[in-house]
């Protein structure tokens, strides 16, 4: 149901085996497809080149090419929720880079609404973790008019949904003033709060902003979903030098996993492997991965072997990861929690039509939240969201 | 002669100085390097709320008196030749001039440096100049052209120089204001010991983000000026049929400030110069520019179905920003008639060689679209946001090389078939 999945599908990416060799009847899931680790050497390298030359590992899942059995002795890593990694992740690049600011209702000194920022206050001073009062389009509009000057603000919206009154400063002067400056000015800004659906919380507390702002020219979307990705995320998204919406899921918060003690980064715009398969592509984002692996179990016991993709990043699509998927298994599914109208899944759809049409077997299946406000009544918001027996479903009618 | 010609330091002046001196033998220093303090009072006094207002008087020299002069006529011709550029055809969309008020760009910024910083609305032609654009940056903006300021993709509202501070040029009413405060946010932050002057409009004035702004602002005590140039019109309708209070000056309640007429130049800088020390200090401060324009609020706007004719020509005739300055040069003896009539011919000539170089200039190229859309940054994106880059060898920089259709992938995110 709508229960919070401890660790499902948030497999601990330091898995024992290899990440060349699973066997897809179990229920392994390989580590992300590749990420990088960055040594953080405590010092801001403001020369974009100079970043760029540190050395990345490519393949980091701390299993050493010598020896594949034991790997995950050398690095055990820590266990955290999802918030508590959302906050690492800010503090680490706070410490690191004397321009990374917060910004938003109740970051300070209470803390963090979803406690994402707790601590901070106390530890980097009220310059640097600023509460605003209840002035979204102005505080969104200054932490971009500081972004100009090359301070680094991480703009919190207490809800996603509250975002909608800054929509103005998002799109016209976040998304467009790089391009209408003629390169000028850069916006580093990342703009992050929890949305989705959440335990009747009511109609304007449950909304999905992915898709009013996936048109807005100049931005980045990413979505994180696990405690692994949230961190690495938050830290990339951190580092860009463009503006970053970072969607995080209210029902998500308390995840539990481990992760990796060194310093790590999550590409931007790399979708993640969640469940590598054959016969169905199932393409999800944010809490609907979980609804989706809940559902991959059903389907594995009935005898079917679906690839589950995690799109993570929202804009632009990882078309390169979701075309191999295509062409593997030429059946499309795609499980979300925006609304069927204008959403990420109707992009999504229309993408790979354009591209992948010749290798689709059928028509791309796409299942979104209703176009309703999302009721306060428990049973109605259930309806409202796709549910795993619906995922079921669509992929038993898939592939007959 | 030649001492007219020695009022300008711009590289082209250099052959002027090869023309014989004039034979009639002044005994009065040239103009342009005369630093002799003249006292001089200002039209109006100023009207101050929550704080003292300055002194009516004001001190000036020649050198600055001369500097206002050629600046504001080099505006004043600037903006009546894109009107006739608008006409013909040559500046599209939407034009907004700002003749009239001249003496808030100027006046500004002979109270700052070049650490402060400056963010103003649509009408942001002039103030682009006084910060330090140039006339063909000017020009090849506004007519869509490589030279432009923004590459020619922003266009006569998009006005930019990060060099000399200057953070535009905005098109959304009252939406530069929080982000001018974002400015004095980062100045605070790092300890510049400069200030923002945030321009606006008496239009913008009643939106609710400046009340935001300026609340936040006051509370983390940031030195952000708010200026409202109030030229009393919003687009077509009166200040009067907007606002309950005109008092744009008293709006910010706990915050102080000050009206100042808009049309001379003295008391804008005087005030600008009150304001930056008050905001160093103790935080934001509201000014409000008493100013005027001759043209309608845009081009397409004839300026006339709002107001008489004889209000335009009142104005014209008895507060023109350069009459006074014109004025006050003549009757301090300071130049003749003669020399400043010069001065502007020299100027039309100027903007005239601006115009024609800006209209040979190229149009962007096509692959201009999709640069500047995302910065470069992380150095570790597989694809890059822009999948539209190319690297050095032409490919697109992407994982498809393993792909026979490689190319069909990219920039297919988009939604739009590559250009051909």
């Amino acid at each position: 149901m709508a229960a919070i999945f401890q660790g499902v599908g948030a497999a601990a990416p330091l898995s024992s085996s290899p990440s060349n060799s699973f066997d897809s009847n179990k229920s392994v899931f390989s580590p992300p497809r590749s990420f990088s680790v960055v040594r953080s050497d405590g010092i801001v390298n403001l020369n974009p080149k100079g970043r760029s030359a540190q050395r990345l590992i490519s393949n980091a899942v701390a299993t050493k090419a010598d020896s594949p059995a034991a790997s995950s002795s050398s690095k055990p890593g820590h266990e955290l929720l999802l918030f508590e990694a959302l906050q690492e992740g800010l503090e680490e690049e706070m410490e690191r880079d004397p321009r990374v600011c917060v910004m938003g209702e109740d970051v300070g000194h209470y803390g963090g609404s979803y406690k994402v920022t707790k601590g901070l206050a106390k530890r980097f001073g009220d310059l640097r973790v600023l509460d605003t009062p209840i002035a979204e389009n102005s505080f969104t509009g200054m932490g971009i008019g500081a972004a100009m000057t090359g301070l680094r603000p991480v703009i919190e919206g207490m809800n996603m949904g509250f975002l909608l009154l800054a929509f103005n400063q998002i799109s016209n002067n976040c998304g467009m003033l790089h391009y209408t400056s003629g390169g000028q000015f850069t916006i580093p800004v990342v703009i992050r709060g929890p949305g989705g659906v959440g335990r009747q919380l009511g109609a304007e507390h449950s909304q999905r902003l992915e898709s009013y702002f996936q048109s807005i020219p100049g931005i980045q979307m990413v979505a994180c979903s696990t405690p692994y990705n949230a961190k690495g995320l938050m830290k990339a998204a951190i580092r860009s030098e463009n503006p970053v919406i970072l969607f995080e899921h209210v029902l998500l918060y308390n995840l539990k996993e481990r992760i990796p003690d060194e310093d790590y980064i999550c590409n931007l715009e790399e979708a993640e492997m969640v469940r590598p398969g054959e016969h169905v592509t199932i393409l999800t984002y944010s809490r609907m991965r979980y609804h989706v692996m809940q559902a991959a179990k059903t389907l594995v016991n009935k005898g079917y072997d679906p690839e589950v993709i995690d799109i993570r990043s929202l804009k632009p699509f990882d078309l390169h990861t979701i075309g191999n998927s295509v062409k593997k298994t030429h059946r499309v599914l795609i499980v979300e929690e925006c609304m069927r109208t204008g959403g990420i899944g109707a992009s999504l759809t229309a993408a790979i039509t354009e591209n992948f049409n010749d290798y689709l077997d059928a028509p791309i299946m796409c299942l979104s939240s209703q176009d309703v406000p999302t009721p306060y009544a428990g049973t109605l918001e259930e309806v409202t969201v796709v549910q795993p027996a619906q995922i079921v479903t669509a992929v038993e009618q898939l592939c007959q | 002669m030649a001492l007219s010609h020695l009022a300008s330091s711009s590289p082209s002046r250099s052959a002027n100085l090869l023309k014989p001196l004039s034979s009639v033998i002044s005994l009065r220093r040239p103009i342009s390097t005369d630093t002799t303090p003249i006292t001089v009072e200002t039209s109006v006094p100023f009207t101050a709320h929550q704080c003292e207002a300055p002194s009516r008087t004001v001190q000036t020299n020649a050198k600055e008196l001369a500097t206002f002069f050629r600046d504001m006529v080099v505006m004043r011709r600037m903006e009546i030749a894109a009107d006739s550029l608008y006409k013909a055809k040559l500046i599209r969309g939407f034009c907004h001039l700002y003749d009239g008020q001249e003496a808030v760009a100027v006046g500004m910024e002979a109270a700052l440096t070049k650490k402060d910083c400056i963010i103003t609305s649509y009408r942001d032609h002039c103030t682009f100049v006084a910060r330090g654009g140039t006339l063909l940056e000017v020009f090849a903006e506004l007519m869509g052209r490589q030279a432009g300021c923004s590459k020619g993709k922003g266009g006569s509202m998009h006005f930019y120089k990060k060099d000399s501070n200057f953070y535009g040029g905005h098109g959304i009413v009252g939406a530069q204001v929080p982000l001018g405060c974002g400015l004095a946010f980062a100045q605070k932050y790092c300890k510049d010991e400069a200030v923002t002057f945030a321009l606006y409009g008496d239009g913008a004035a009643n939106q609710g983000q400046l009340f935001e702004a300026l609340n936040i602002s006051a509370l983390w005590d940031l030195p952000a000026i708010l200026v409202c140039e109030n030229n009393h019109y919003g687009m077509g309708t009166a200040e009067w049929r907007a606002a309950k209070s005109p008092a744009y000056y008293k709006r910010g309640d706990y915050a102080p400030g000050l009206k100042v007429d808009g049309m001379d130049a003295l008391a804008v800088k005087q005030a600008c110069a009150f304001a930056k020390e008050h905001a160093l200090k103790n935080g934001p401060i509201i000014l409000e520019m008493d100013t005027y324009r001759y043209h309608g609020h845009s081009m397409s706007d004839p300026g006339s179905t709002y107001r008489t004719r004889d209000e335009i020509t009142g104005v014209r005739q008895e507060r023109d920003p350069i009459e006074r300055i014109r004025k006050l040069i003549l009757s301090h003896d300071l130049s003749t008639d003669k020399e400043l009539k010069d001065i502007e011919k020299e100027v039309r000539k100027e903007v005239d060689d601006a115009i024609a170089q800006a209209k040979e200039n190229p149009v962007p190229e096509p692959s201009e679209l999709f640069s500047d859309v995302y910065a470069k940054g992380l150095g570790v994106e597989s694809f890059g946001a822009d999948r539209k880059e190319k690297n050095s060898h032409g490919r697109h920089l992407d994982n498809t090389r393993d792909d026979p259709s490689g190319e069909v992938i990219i920039g297919l995110c988009f939604h739009n078939p590559l250009p051909a």
